[in-house]
């Protein structure tokens, strides 16, 4: 069971509390996990990243494993860690304007 | 007795006040989406309980959300904004070509027969429209595809698409406006359309009266006039009298002609209502007195209503979408400003008061009349 941890706005937008733990499917990757997120949640099609293009919108971050994630390929594997449930991994909007 | 119900869209948020006729008591909800910049909410004049709200976030993008009961509730509906084939590119504020971006959606404009049928005027400039109550979306996309279109430059606030007008003696005249496009209009239901500006004159273009290119700010019309048009230019306050076919000066003895926001008394077609801005550079009422006018006679001669607006050390902006009237037979006045408050008049512009003071930057004001 993957763990994702969402920003404030998006989990009121999607009506959760805490942690969402979701099945993926396959080979766990940024895109294979935001598909799954976004199937079960639709109304966060296209806060994370754009409808037509799929590229992470640009104030939006992707942690987990106290690492950086946002500029790796959407397909390449997420850490171990985090396909296993032993890590989050973290939306988070970019520390941006005031 | 009838009431009123004010959607208020804020840069934190939006907000629901309600009273009765009086207008004097009010209900003030919210705020709904907190944290979200709520750009504009609408209700179905077939169905006021039905709300279109575009919320908006640089962080997290465009939602759509609907209210099915007056604003109690919400439910997310649908955000899939896609241009209709390869958009192609518009001018940047530098003159380069830009391609078109879709950024959020400015204003919701329900149908008037249909309260599942809603447009979305949206930024980069294109309208949209649903039939489903917002769950899916067709761009109308002649409109954008119009040959000038790659001349379009974004005004200040981007390259928007902020009004949208239908006409409620034929359904399919519909009139849009763009900044810094211009104004245009559609007689067949948004399948073509073209320029409506002959007669304005903006100085910061290169050609003063060219076909495209004008920063139109609103346009305003009384649903028993609908040949005639009033406009809020960059600098300018214009009519028309045919629909658009030409449009003449009526700034008269304004103050500053610089503004955003323009309406006509609910009853008194020919009565408009402004708020004189400054300047371009400078967005906030001359010496820092808050005033609006009002013209009874369609523009030219204007007069100053100050009764309960702030005479001193007041350097707020009314936006283009932050100015509306209700319907009853006192007619309402409603604007809202920058500095977060929402101002009444419920005797025609004669008399003002602030309904809430210190609400995040208003960015719209709609109001219902209910019965």
């Amino acid at each position: 069971m993957i763990r994702v941890v969402l920003p404030a706005h998006l989990r009121t937008l999607a009506r959760v509390d805490g942690e969402v733990r979701l099945e993926v499917a396959g080979e766990v990757t940024q895109r294979s996990l935001l598909d799954a997120l976004e199937m079960r949640y639709p109304m966060l099609l296209g806060t994370m990243r754009d409808r037509v293009t799929q590229q992470r919108r640009a104030y939006v971050r992707f942690f987990a494993c106290e690492q950086d994630l946002s500029h790796e390929r959407p397909d390449a594997p997420l850490p171990s860690a985090v396909a296993d449930g032993g890590e989050p991994f973290l939306v988070v909007g970019a520390m941006a304007g005031g | 007795m009838s009431r009123v119900r004010v959607l208020v869209g804020t840069r934190k948020g939006a907000f629901v006040l309600e009273s009765d006729g009086k207008r004097q008591e009010w209900k003030i909800d919210g705020p709904h989406f907190a944290g979200w910049e709520i750009y504009h909410l609408k209700g179905s004049p077939v169905d006021p309980n039905r709300i279109y709200a575009s919320q908006t976030s640089s962080w997290f993008g465009q939602i759509v959300q609907r209210s099915d009961d007056g604003g109690q509730s919400w439910e997310t509906v649908g955000n899939g904004f896609v241009y209709d084939g390869t958009p192609g590119t518009h001018q940047w504020y530098d003159g380069t070509p830009h391609p078109w971006e879709f950024a959020r959606v400015w204003h919701f404009e329900p149908s008037l027969s249909d309260p599942d049928t809603v447009y979305a005027g949206v930024e980069d400039a294109a309208l949209f429209r649903s039939t489903d109550g917002g769950r899916s979306w067709e761009e109308l996309s002649s409109l954008r595809e119009h040959p000038s279109a790659s001349s379009w430059q974004p005004g200040a606030g981007g390259m928007c698409l902020h009004t949208i007008v239908i006409d409620p003696s034929d359904y399919n005249r519909i009139f849009t406006a763009i900044s810094a496009a211009g104004a245009f209009r559609s007689d067949d239901a948004g399948k073509t359309w073209r320029p409506i500006n002959r007669g304005l004159k903006s100085n910061s273009i290169p050609q003063q009266e060219a076909e495209v290119g004008h920063c139109v700010h609103r346009i305003a019309m009384h649903p028993k006039h609908p040949n005639v048009l009033y406009m809020q230019k960059h600098w300018d306050v214009m009519r028309s009298v045919d629909a658009g076919e030409s449009w003449q000066e009526v700034s008269g003895n304004l103050p500053t002609d610089f503004g955003f926001a323009i309406d006509v008394h609910a009853h008194e077609p020919q009565t408009i209502y402004v708020v004189p801005i400054k300047s371009d550079s400078e967005h906030f009422p001359l010496d820092g007195r808050l005033r609006v006018y009002r013209s009874r006679t369609g523009g030219n001669e204007w007069e100053e209503l100050a009764n309960g607006l702030p005479e001193r050390n007041c350097y707020v902006n009314v936006l283009r979408d932050a100015m509306a009237v209700d319907r009853l037979d006192s007619c309402g006045i409603y604007f809202g400003t920058t500095g977060g408050q929402v101002y009444v008049s419920p005797d025609s512009g004669e008399s003002w008061s602030a309904i809430v003071r210190d609400l995040p930057a208003v960015l719209s004001v709609e109001v219902q009349t209910l019965p």
